[in-house]
């Protein structure tokens, strides 16, 4: 195995576990405002790329304009998942609101599915499709355009979370519910930002992984899944835990197929989750 | 709570009993059309096979009730969707044998979905006309299992045959976890040695794996000279795409699996210069005039992008040979099962879309090397490789 071959393996496993990276940060925000663990979040990536597409080939819009409505829809779809199926049940058990996530993401696929059909679909490149050659490895530009968004997402929510007054209700909401409230930010809105959110970043990374691996109404569900496995080995708290895990994930998918066997590459990433879960503090890494 | 409940309510309670009943008997024994059960993946992994055999058998039932039906009675398709899982296409499979009382079963779309049927079907005693490929489902013979597309075997034989003819015999491959895949990669590595070929790299991906990057970086460190990917859609258009970004030269050969438009769409331009063996349905102009599916071809290309506005593929062909066969059985020996699976094993010279039958006691899908032609992509079309 040539060191070529090696930054090959690197540049793909960095590009998938940029995109578990920006599902992950989606699940770690509606988590730790709110306590949910939103099992619709992959759908979110899922609706960022049909409704491109569908704003491009079928509304025949430019490609930049159909990107931003795409995101601007799907952050509304949160919004809406939130105002109406989860606000209503707000005084049940954490578990129950998890379950209404799963049943809007079923939902949602199922609309798609639907709406769309069920083949797979292809969005154009942002920058075209030829290749670069990286020390040794040739990368698409989209897979570069995937690892720029991640690092943008992390450095813009820092910046949000860390110098605006918004970004601060969110992290007392995050600290400490109750006293949050007490303190007088308004939790329900906080809420809803939270989910809308992370609605819209899951539709960001649709936007931008889409071009590479194309979408279809059930793509949904195993980066919904590897988004959670991320935010789980990052400690379900932590954005750059997430973001950590997103990219552990994607190596170990990466170079488990390459050295171990590409059969087994699903069974590697989902080994690595079980693992982490076992872990004494648990997913989130509170208490042992 | 429980106060006895009213005269009144029992007597409607026993009506409804007793309407629902008769209902129930009507809905089954509805009058002498003749059932046909259908199960194709019509959502799912599956679906570019499934929809357009759907659509194929659909209008088939539609031309033949123009007509007046069969001898006077009027063929009824019972279509269900098994969403490609195979755990629904049995369930369906029970459905339509004992609530819908069918008289034969068309499809599955998929090996793994048409595998786990057969049990079923065999303890039911029912013909099923399968639309999957895996020369397994056939061999060794069932009794009540037929199918219609030609075996992965076969297309295997023909690969190696155009790679033997190109001097190539170190050979990289790349199958799906599906069904079609391993049953593919048996049937590939088992007759490899028979054309003096040896494989020097074997790897897998998932059917909705979005990334082969990985296994293609570990063949292109390999002596191979030619990739042989064996899969569905969309998996092997994701394939070309990833070896155009790698610049991985070498002859790219897949599947039968391939050919339909979806993987055009997909690969785009990555898609020329894949070769690929498939029905003549793909490339039927071309075709000359003295081949005797020539006009069955093209008639059915016709009737079909007249009704559905899109081109026919080779997996509609397979349900279109299904469904005439059985309706064929149904006109000559009328509304017997097994009348109908003598008369299926019998069939000889049977001008279909996947090639001409001759089907016997020994083999139940009945085609042989000359139902393929060997087609190519050039600038975005399929052509008959020379």
């Amino acid at each position: 195995m040539s060191t070529e071959q090696l930054v090959q393996y690197l540049v793909s496993g960095a590009t998938l576990g940029s995109v578990y990276a920006i599902v992950g940060i989606g699940f770690t925000i509606i988590f730790s405002v709110t306590g949910i663990i939103n099992f619709a979040q992959g759908e979110f990536v899922m609706l960022g790329g049909m409704l491109s597409f569908w704003f491009i080939r079928v509304a025949a819009l430019p490609p930049p304009l159909a990107f931003l409505l795409a995101i601007a829809a799907t952050a509304g779809v949160g919004f809406l998942l939130e105002r109406w199926a989860i606000r209503p049940a707000s005084g049940s058990p954490v578990i129950s609101l998890i379950i209404i996530t799963i049943g809007a993401s079923i939902l949602i696929r199922g609309l798609a599915g639907q709406f769309w059909g069920k083949d797979a679909v292809h969005i154009p490149p942002f920058s075209g499709d030829d290749p670069i050659r990286l020390g040794g490895a040739t990368v698409v530009p989209q897979s570069l355009w995937v690892i720029a968004t991640m690092l943008l997402v992390v450095a813009a929510l820092k910046l949000v979370l860390d110098y605006t007054m918004l970004g601060k209700a969110l992290r007392a909401c995050a600290i400490n519910r109750r006293a949050a409230g007490l303190m007088g930010i308004d939790t329900k809105a906080m809420s809803l930002v939270a989910f809308s959110l992370s609605a819209g970043l899951g539709a960001l990374a649709g936007v931008v992984i889409t071009p590479l691996t194309l979408t279809s109404y059930d793509a949904g569900t195993m980066l919904g899944l590897k988004g959670f496995a991320a935010a789980a080995i990052g400690g379900f708290g932590s954005q750059l835990g997430a973001v950590a895990g997103g990219l552990l994930l994607g190596l170990a998918e990466s170079l488990g197929a390459a050295f171990i066997s590409s059969s087994y590459k699903d069974a590697i990433a989902l080994l690595v989750l079980f693992l982490v879960l076992l872990r004494p503090g648990g997913a989130s890494g509170e208490g042992g | 709570m429980l106060r006895r409940p009213s005269v009144s309510l029992v007597a409607a309670l026993i009506l409804m009993a007793v309407l629902s009943a008769i209902g129930a008997g009507c809905g089954t024994q509805a009058s002498d059309s003749y059932k046909i059960g259908a199960l194709f993946a019509v959502t799912g992994n599956n679906s570019p096979l499934g929809t357009p055999e759907k659509e194929t058998a659909q209008m088939l039932e539609e031309q033949i009730n123009a007509k007046g039906g069969i001898n006077g009675h009027k063929v009824q398709l019972i279509v269900y969707d098994t969403e490609s899982d195979e755990t629904k296409a049995v369930t369906l499979a029970k459905k339509l044998i004992e609530q819908d009382n069918v008289l034969a079963i068309i499809g599955p779309s998929s090996t793994g979905e048409s595998m786990a049927l057969i049990d079923t079907v065999e303890k039911a005693q029912i013909p099923l006309i399968s639309c999957a490929a895996s020369a397994q489902i056939t061999t060794p013979v069932k009794k009540w299992v037929f199918k219609t597309p030609q075996s992965d075997a076969l297309a295997a034989a023909e690969v190696f045959d155009y790679l033997k003819s190109k001097g190539i015999t170190e050979v990289a491959l790349l199958a799906s976890t599906g069904g079609f895949g391993v049953t593919g990669k048996q049937a590939l590595e088992a007759a490899a040695p028979q054309y003096g070929i040896k494989f020097v790299a074997s790897e897998s991906f998932g059917d909705k794996d979005t990334d082969m990057t990985v296994q293609l970086t570990k063949i292109k460190g390999t002596a191979a000279k030619a990739l042989i990917v064996w899969g569905t859609n969309p998996g092997p258009a994701l394939i070309s795409k990833n070896a155009k970004q790698l610049g991985l030269n070498i002859p790219i050969l897949d599947s039968h699996g391939i050919a339909n438009q979806a993987f055009l769409d997909l690969a785009g331009d990555a898609a020329n210069g894949v070769i690929l063996p498939a029905g003549k349905l793909l490339a039927a102009d071309t075709l000359p005039d003295s081949d005797p599916q020539k006009s069955v071809l093209l008639s059915y290309a016709k009737d079909f992008k007249a009704k559905y506005n899109k081109n026919a593929d080779t997996f509609g062909g397979h349900a279109w040979d299904a469904m005439t066969m059985v309706t064929n059985a149904l006109a000559k020996v009328g509304p017997d099962k097994a009348k109908i699976r003598d008369e299926l094993e019998n069939l000889k010279n049977f001008i279909g879309i996947s090639g001409v039958f001759n089907m016997s006691p020994q083999d139940h899908n009945g085609l042989t090397k000359g139902a393929f032609v060997m087609i190519t992509v050039a600038n975005g079309k399929w052509t008959v490789l020379k």
